[in-house]
């Protein structure tokens, strides 16, 4: 008799293995319609609007966040440096509005300090991606020096403190929302179909992928890799400002190691979502899916009355099970104690 | 010796830079080369050694663990808990415990990377989160004092009181990173164990052709990294005297930064425990001249990475690369 | 049966038989090796070569066997231990060496390998692998790492790791495929000097010259099956590549002459310090010109100048009549030229990626509509228009492009190039690791190419190609062009015996 006919379950496995694009999202998928399920069961607010509106705000910081690590990832690298680029990033924002007046400062000012923050996340990107590129050197310990160095920048020029007072119009931007739909996911459901766009449809994505995958043969082949990189890179640095503006908004001040927290889940979130480790393949699809899987954990259990550490530590667990799963070891082990059955 | 100078460049270069380093600084600063000040940089850098030491073997065998420093606060949370329970425990129970609760979170990150085909750094990624998860959920976050006596009691191994009153002593964990320094040197450098090690970070698959086993190699390696974390974990509620469940947090990444500053590669099969302590206290002394000469301590980090950040621009570039082309023209 | 006493066969197998899936990748096969004999196993890539190597070695058990006998000892099982034990040793083709170890730990390794702890004694292992060093007439500095080698340095090193464990018999596979001819000669040294030792050598290589030169016997296998046991004396390197197809290769000197065709691409006295010098050379619409010698002549590097990867330190060269000095290989790619790496695996394709990207990642510009989108139906066209051109034998386009032989990979590199529409298209041994029957493929493509007037420069150590597809043959050694021949005048042993030299 053979092991998949005594367990049908198995069946359910092997299509999370076998995750082409289409199947990983549609694993992805089915997993979040049982959370759903499961969570709706469990809670009778999950599914309202408040909890989904709570969703809605909570998400789009970590699933910027996350976007700003994809890309690294898919160029055969890693940013570890995303938070701190947004924290200095925020900070740029919140020194020009000092400038310009604090709570008085006018449209002008912000538009003027984004700008600035902007510059900022991607001058810090585009350092990495220079040292990655033209040094040679492993994105990790670049990354991992560049975060050091923005984190004792940011405590350097705040203290270790906080600067808050913004003005209101900063206010919407963090918490308003247009026709029911929060703010922060707008921007994120913008700039997620941006990134998707120029990941997967644009020459510059294209080379990204290719770069991950043998940055070598891609300078074989005629495409300029290290530009790549360092455009990349500098992509990242431009979306951790991004972030750093949201969360500035997000929690009306600015502190450095605020989300310092989310460094790892975002890699986590990359994984989930199926991005190759060393690069040149994953898409930003299942990368959503896999965000919004992790934020409906953390809400649902929340919602059942656990706290924010033990959704940390489901998140983690939870990547470990899809892991084991896509493995396809598991077909092995099972095998192994139905052996020992008979 | 040309070819050992020339096989351990980075480890050269640091400790030229790290001599040089030290020399300005007791000129510059004159508490810097006093015993008192030598004592203490050796006192507060020993939790971080233990670590290194652990993460070595672990980026020899060609793997990366983020999970090691949240790893010590749990084996620190259960022990303490397990210890209570037996009535208090003693040192040897200590060790006991924490060693074989460490190497048992260590195992179970080789059993994921090797069991699961998964690479090392998504394991102790979903680890981290899931141990540091978990931790603060079951202790609630609360900080435990009521801890037996032996475990925060002061011990030291070297005491001495100079003309000014002044004492400079080293305390048990000093001693402890000694000999948890010379445990990962004899077994990395010395036995045939450590050499298949090496082996296999540097090529997988020529060291599972000539009979190395792969999975009891990645055991050894998380294990080692296990039983460090479990030891750091030990030592560092004796230096703290209380159980903190989020103070090791966030600490793995610079040791990581440490460790691979003093030479080891990522990737594998390649670092020593000299380039690994030259690394570590690269950043220690650092940090200390810095704090003697007096600026801020907000700018301390900042000044480290940007010191990284320039010595991987000009010294880390890489020389396999210029192997490689070699190759490729040859 | 042979009636030689069994202790004079180093290795012995009758009738051995594995099947992967329903593959049969070896069919009731005979090998047979004599102690101290240098033998050859030929057959094209997938023929069952590497799965025998893995059931002597034990990597592998066969489905059935009527005799296993190792140095006149019958064996029911062999494990990779055991094997090692009794004296049987392979070198892989990537040599699975540790880069980063010392040569001394790398030759005495296989001591160091177990689970039982043991203190590793440095000194009496740098001795002992001197000792063996010495043995095969070689000095190399012990205690720097692998990676400070060249790569023939490394093979020796693999060699001498395999007597270290008391081999009496080395699989070598393609052991020269990256050496230069003195490098192989050295090799074949001690190969020879192996053999007078009484250690058996079984070299298994794509280079029929050499395999010819050095092996006493040939077995040849082709589809899993015997074809039979040769000796060497009197087998011709046609005879050989027909044993191996099954079928005969056609191989006639197909020169044209093409005076009044334009002059594509013109180089006077190109020059890069350590690498070639004074290099002078014209290519026409429609022609095929030869370049061969020895590998360190300097011939990719010259393709590397063309190419704009390194610039030359002298002379100039013209494209189409235009002075041509390309600063980047996106440049030299945008005035016409195309390259075809010697080194598929990892400079040629990036194998992880599909077929699809593979062939059109030179052209994006083309696919890319106004909006600065790819334009997936385009890709899809031109994906479509250059697989069925070549007759690449592909699933689907989205498969990685690893799914491929050697012979459709090396096409779908063509499909890359051809898609930029260049005026000289420079293949560097074009036939590295594609089957000798998937070569006559290969060329027939180059030949309806140049028929359509592009200017092609085939780079190849292998003089039989160059003899058979080129319109004329340079001749380069040391870094220079030292004669230039008609194929038509020259037979395929002078032109070897002269580039041997």
């Amino acid at each position: 008799m053979s092991d998949t006919r005594r367990l049908p379950g198995l069946k359910g496995f092997k299509h999370l293995k076998t995750g082409g694009p289409a199947g990983e999202n549609l694993s992805l998928l089915v997993m979040l319609v049982l959370l759903v399920v499961v969570f709706a069961i469990a809670s009778p607010r999950f599914l309202t609007g408040a909890n989904l509106g709570s969703m809605g705000f909570q998400m789009p910081l970590l699933g910027l966040l996350t976007l700003a690590m994809l890309a690294p990832i898919l160029s055969g690298g890693l940013n570890l440096a995303i938070v701190y680029t947004a924290n200095i990033s925020g900070l740029t924002l919140a020194w020009t509005l000092m400038q310009f007046g604090g709570p008085e400062a006018g449209i002008p000012a912000f538009i003027l300090g984004c700008a600035l923050a902007v510059i900022v996340g991607a001058l810090a990107g585009a350092v990495m991606g220079g040292v990655v590129a033209y040094v040679g050197a492993h994105p990790i310990l670049v990354s991992l020096a560049m975060m050091i160095f923005l984190r004792g920048l940011g405590e350097f020029l705040t203290r270790g403190g906080d600067i808050s007072g913004f003005p209101d119009h900063m206010h919407t931007l963090g918490h308003g929302s247009v026709m029911g739909i929060p703010v922060p996911l707008i921007l994120f459901a913008v700039i997620a179909l941006g990134w998707h766009v120029l990941l997967r449809r644009t020459p510059h994505g294209f080379s990204v992928y290719m770069t991950g995958s043998n940055l070598k043969a891609a300078e074989y082949a005629g495409l300029n890799a290290k530009r790549t990189l360092v455009l990349i890179y500098t992509l990242s640095g431009v979306l951790c400002a991004i972030a750093g503006i949201l969360m500035a908004a997000r929690f009306s001040s600015v502190r450095v190691g605020h989300g310092e927290a989310m460094l790892l889940i975002t890699v986590l979130a990359c994984f989930l979502g199926g991005i190759d480790p060393f690069g040149g393949h994953g898409r930003v699809a299942p990368v959503i899916l896999a965000l919004v899987i992790l934020q409906v954990l953390s809400s649902g259990l929340n919602l059942v009355g656990a706290n924010q550490h033990l959704s940390t530590a489901v998140w983690g667990l939870f990547l470990i099970a899809v892991m084991v799963l896509r493995s396809g070891q598991i077909q092995r082990y099972i095998g192994l104690l139905s052996r020992k059955d008979t | 010796m040309r070819d050992a100078l020339r096989s351990h460049t980075i480890e050269v270069r640091l400790a030229v830079v790290l001599a040089v380093l030290c020399i300005a600084l007791s000129l510059s600063a004159p508490q810097f080369a006093t015993l008192p000040n030598l004592t203490s940089l050796l006192n507060n850098s020993a939790v971080n050694l233990i670590w290194a030491v652990g993460l070595l073997v672990v980026l020899i065998a060609g793997g990366i663990d983020i999970s090691f420093a949240v790893a010590s606060s749990v084996v620190q949370y259960v022990a303490a808990q397990l210890l209570m329970s037996v009535g208090g425990g003693n040192w040897l129970l200590g060790f006991l415990f924490c060693g074989s609760l460490g190497i048992l979170l260590g195992l179970l990150n080789a059993w994921l990377i090797h069991g699961f085909r998964i690479i090392s750094i998504v394991v102790t990624i979903a680890t981290f989160n899931a141990f540091f998860g978990l931790l603060m959920f079951f202790s609630g976050g609360r900080n435990i004092y009521n801890l037996p006596d032996w475990w925060t009691a002061r011990i030291f191994i070297f005491e001495h009181e100079n003309a000014q009153g002044i004492w400079s002593e080293l305390t048990l964990s000093v001693a402890v990173m000694i000999g948890c320094v010379i445990a990962t040197w004899a077994l990395i450098r010395r036995s045939n164990i450590g050499r298949q090690l090496y082996a296999f970070g540097d090529n997988p698959e020529g060291a599972r052709r000539a009979g190395v086993n792969i999975a009891v190699m990645q055991g050894v390696a998380f294990g080692w990294m296990g039983l460090m974390a479990g030891i750091a974990g030990l030592c560092q509620v004796n230096i703290v005297k209380e159980v903190v469940p989020n103070a090791l947090y966030g600490r793995e990444l610079d040791v990581l930064a440490a460790v691979v500053l003093g030479g080891a590669r990522l990737g594998g099969g390649k670092g020593t425990i000299l380039g690994c302590i030259l690394g570590v206290m690269f950043v220690a002394v650092t940090q200390n001249g810095l704090n003697l000469l007096g600026v801020s301590p907000f700018a301390f980090q900042m000044i480290i990475g940007a010191v990284i950040l320039v010595a991987i621009s000009t010294a880390n570039i890489d020389l396999s690369q210029f192997f490689r082309n070699k190759e490729a023209r040859s | 049966m042979t009636t030689a006493p069994a202790e004079r066969f180093a290795l012995r197998l009758h009738k051995v038989s594995k099947a992967f899936g329903g593959v049969q990748a070896l069919n009731k096969i005979d090998f047979e090796v004599r102690a101290g004999e240098v033998h050859c196993l030929a057959g094209e890539n997938g023929c069952g070569k590497s799965t025998l190597i893995k059931v002597v070695t034990g990597v592998h058990q066969p489905e059935s066997a009527d005799l296993i006998e190792l140095f006149g000892a019958r064996v029911d099982r062999i494990t990779p231990v055991q094997a090692r034990q009794r004296g049987v040793s392979v070198i892989w083709q990537d040599l699975a060496l540790f880069p980063h170890m010392s040569v001394a730990e790398n030759i005495a390794f296989d001591d160091l390998v177990g689970l039982r702890p043991r203190s590793v004694r440095y000194r009496e292992m740098s001795a002992r692998a001197g000792e063996v060093l010495e043995r095969l007439g070689v000095s190399l500095p012990l205690t720097a790492p692998l990676n400070d080698l060249s790569i023939a340095q490394r093979q020796v090193v693999a060699i001498a790791r395999a007597l270290m464990n008391d081999a009496k018999l080395i699989f070598m596979d393609e052991p020269t495929a990256s050496l230069t001819q003195s490098e192989t000669d050295r090799l074949l040294d001690i190969v020879r000097k192996l053999s007078a030792d009484g250690v058996a050598v079984v070299f298994v290589s794509h280079r029929l010259a050499e395999v010819l030169e050095i092996a006493e016997r040939v077995t040849v296998v082709r589809d899993g099956n015997l074809v039979g046991v040769y000796p060497t004396e009197g087998m011709t390197q046609a005879r050989l590549g027909e044993l191996m197809t099954g079928h005969l290769i056609e191989n006639k000197v197909d020169a044209r002459d093409l005076p009044d065709a334009p002059v594509v691409f013109e180089a006077r006295g190109l020059s890069r310090h350590g690498e070639f010098e004074d290099v002078s050379l014209t290519i026409r619409a429609g022609e095929v010109l030869g370049l061969t010698g020895l590998i360190g002549a300097g011939r990719t590097e010259l393709a590397h100048v063309m190419m704009g990867m390194r610039r030359a330190d002298a002379g100039s060269m013209t494209l189409e009549g235009s002075a041509f000095r390309p600063g980047s290989i996106r440049e030299a790619i945008a005035k016409g030229m195309a390259y075809v790496s010697e080194d598929r695996l990892s400079l040629g394709l990036l194998q992880k990626q599909s077929i699809a990207d593979n062939t059109v990642i030179s052209v994006l510009r083309q696919l890319t509509t106004a909006s600065g989108l790819i334009s997936d139906r385009r890709k899809a066209d031109l994906v479509r228009h250059w697989i069925r051109e070549l007759g690449v034998k592909i699933g689907a386009p989205e498969d990685a492009i690893s799914t491929l032989s050697g012979g459709n990979q090396q096409k779908v590199v063509l499909a890359k190039w051809l898609a930029t529409e260049p005026r000289l298209l420079i293949l560097d041994s074009p036939t590295v690791g594609v089957d000798v029957g998937a070569r006559a493929g290969i060329f027939r493509i180059v030949r309806a190419l140049a028929e359509q007037g592009l200017a092609i420069l085939l780079i190849s150590d292998e003089v039989t190609e160059v003899m058979h597809h080129s319109d004329r043959i340079l001749h380069m050694a040391d870094g220079r062009i030292v004669q230039a021949y008609d194929p038509r005048t020259v037979s395929v042993p002078q032109l070897e015996e002269r580039i041997y030299a």
